[in-house]
């Protein structure tokens, strides 16, 4: 089973081609990224393109997609679902979802309890909390740094890089920053393996659009004189 | 005509998401959704909201269309997509997504102007364009008058707003009136049963030489004329002002469409965009251009909004040009310029 992952929730744009046997048993097949938070939209496609020329594994040959669903800034988060719609549409092949927190707790490999976090921008966080690097426990969130509690639990990802001042900890230093679609991809195969339901690829926002309802005028009208 | 490509058309710039299969100049399927019922409470388009619901339906409005046409995605020849100009976000799920169809079919992608498409689209209704054409774009988000010599490559900028959009202007206005988003429609009904000759309001940029517009200094004057009448604590009698002000705007409008015409001795004149279906724009141009001896060609409304159609047009025109396809690392860009009719 071929399955073709990406993420654009970050700053990174990451993506991987994994296979998994009959058995479960995971192999990379291909990956690359790239930091640049300015242009997703840019670097996509020819990513997945330097991807299947890399493995020569043909698109027409995958059997999934899977996606990063956020939570991240929203227009680079859309570029990776717009991408994985229309590419799983044209190839004939089921599209998933997986939540981008999860995929970078999964790369930690951890096996005691941990909070990840990635920027949310506006001095915010998207965060949530592992029991190990297979399983959340609640709701990815979007909150301030210094009013969210870690319950002095490690912390991993960018986010916790970025604030570690008002976390009053430091991120894991080794631990990764980024989701990577290796990850990804070996999670998604991991859970398609055991028959688990995939989430719907569709985009965690977590924040309403910004927009302000002007106030009615309440004036003196008349149609015509 | 069956031995012409089949384009699939792409289009996200603003609130509509449009997407049309087009063969030379035959509309074959013509898909558009609309997010303008999310805007309408805050009174003009919000991006963030407008982007939102492209994603939602880029896929769902590919296959409406696709099914129009009796036509599958294996049979589309090349793809063309709205690259600029337009609202950042809007635009990169639709690049995003005409991307992505491009590379999993095989198939040439084109990144075309937005502007420019929304002359091709006049092809789409009354045949090829001759030329040179003189067009003259008008919506909520550009007012813009073009020489047409070819639309897949040789576009020239005459002249532009320098302020607002004319479609700008009407929401503006609409507002200060208390009729609804987009104003538009409602301040052409409300003009129909007002004088346009009641009040005076100033004509922007009128005869200074230029090709260019300005419609903010007319909204300011209508703003003036609010507040004044509200403050002496009269009644505004709204279809006046209405026409009042449409009556400024398509003067200005029309009088420099036909006068570039007239200029550069070209017969033919487009007018499209959303306010091309403006009953007093298409009624004093007609006048005009009859006068002046120029051909009016305007679009059948639902042709002049934004939609698929006119990217895949145009698109049909970069392809018979035979123009290099786009590359997959396509930037999109929001302010491209009108003079390329094809983003590189
Ligand atoms: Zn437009």
């Amino acid at each position: 089973m071929l399955l073709l992952a990406f993420d654009t929730a970050t700053p990174a744009v990451t993506a991987a081609i994994g296979e998994s046997d009959p058995d479960g048993a995971f192999t990379l097949r291909a990956s690359a990224g790239s930091v640049d938070a300015r242009r997703h939209g840019e670097l996509l496609t020819p990513t997945i393109a330097r991807l299947t020329e890399e493995s020569g594994i043909a698109l027409t040959d995958l059997d999934h997609v899977a996606v990063g669903v956020g939570p991240g800034p929203y227009t680079g988060l859309r570029v990776g679902l717009s991408t994985a719609h229309a590419l799983a549409d044209a190839l004939g092949v089921p599209c998933h979802g997986v939540t981008t927190l999860d995929a970078l707790a999964f790369a930690t490999g951890r096996t005691e309890p941990f909070v990840a976090m990635t920027d949310a921008r506006r001095k915010e966080v998207f965060w949530a909390r592992y029991d190990d690097h297979l399983t959340r426990v609640g709701e990815v969130a979007v909150d301030r740094p210094a009013e969210l509690d870690t319950g002095d639990l490690p912390l991993v990802g960018d986010g916790a890089r970025m604030y570690a001042d008002v976390l009053g900890a430091a991120a894991d230093p080794v631990g990764p920053l980024h989701p990577d679609a290796a990850a990804m991809a070996e999670l998604a195969l991991l859970r398609l393996c055991r028959g688990e339901e995939l989430p719907a690829p569709n985009p965690l926002y977590l924040r309403r659009p910004d927009a302000v309802e002007p106030g009615a005028r309440k004036k003196v009208r008349q149609w015509v004189k | 005509m069956s031995d012409l490509p089949l384009i699939m058309g792409i289009e996200t710039s603003c609130d509509e998401t449009g997407v049309a299969l087009v063969r030379g100049c035959e509309l074959l399927g013509d898909a558009v959704a609309s997010s303008v019922d999310q805007h309408v409470r805050f009174g003009g388009v919000v991006p963030e909201v407008a982007s939102r619901a492209h994603l939602e339906a880029m896929t769902p409005t590919v296959h409406r269309a696709l099914e129009q046409a009796g036509a599958k995605l294996s049979d589309v020849d090349a793809i063309a997509v709205t690259a600029g100009p337009g609202l950042a976000g809007a635009l990169l799920v639709g690049v995003s997504a005409a991307k992505a169809y491009a590379m999993a079919l095989g198939r040439p992608l084109y990144g075309v102007n937005h502007l420019v498409g929304h002359v091709a689209v006049d092809q789409l209704e009354h045949g090829p364009l001759p030329k040179p054409s003189i067009a003259l774009l008008v919506s909520g988000g550009h007012t813009s008058l073009l020489l047409v010599n070819d639309l897949a490559t040789e576009v020239v900028s005459l002249g532009d707003t320098v302020d607002d959009a004319a479609g700008e202007a009407y929401d503006k206005v609409a507002r200060l009136l208390d009729l609804p988003y987009p104003g538009g429609p409602p301040i052409d009904r409300a003009a129909q049963q007002g004088d346009p000759r009641s009040i005076r309001f100033p004509r922007g940029k009128w005869g200074d030489g230029t090709y260019d517009f300005s419609f903010s200094g007319l909204k300011t004057a209508v703003a003036r004329h609010v507040e004044e009448t509200d403050r002496r604590g009269e009644p505004l009698v709204v279809a006046d002002i209405a026409a009042a002000f449409q009556e400024s705007v398509v003067d200005v409008l029309t009088r420099k469409a036909v006068d570039a015409c007239v200029e550069h001795g070209v017969s033919t004149l487009v007018i499209s965009g959303g306010v091309a279906a403006n009953s007093a724009l298409r009624a004093l141009a007609e006048q005009r251009c009859q006068e002046a001896g120029v051909e009016l060609r305007v679009p059948r409304p639902r042709l002049c909004t934004d939609n698929g159609a006119m990217i895949a047009a145009l698109g049909a025109e970069v392809v018979a040009a035979e123009l290099p396809a786009s590359a997959l690392d396509l930037a999109t860009d929001t302010s491209l310029p009108v003079e390329s009719p094809l983003a590189v």
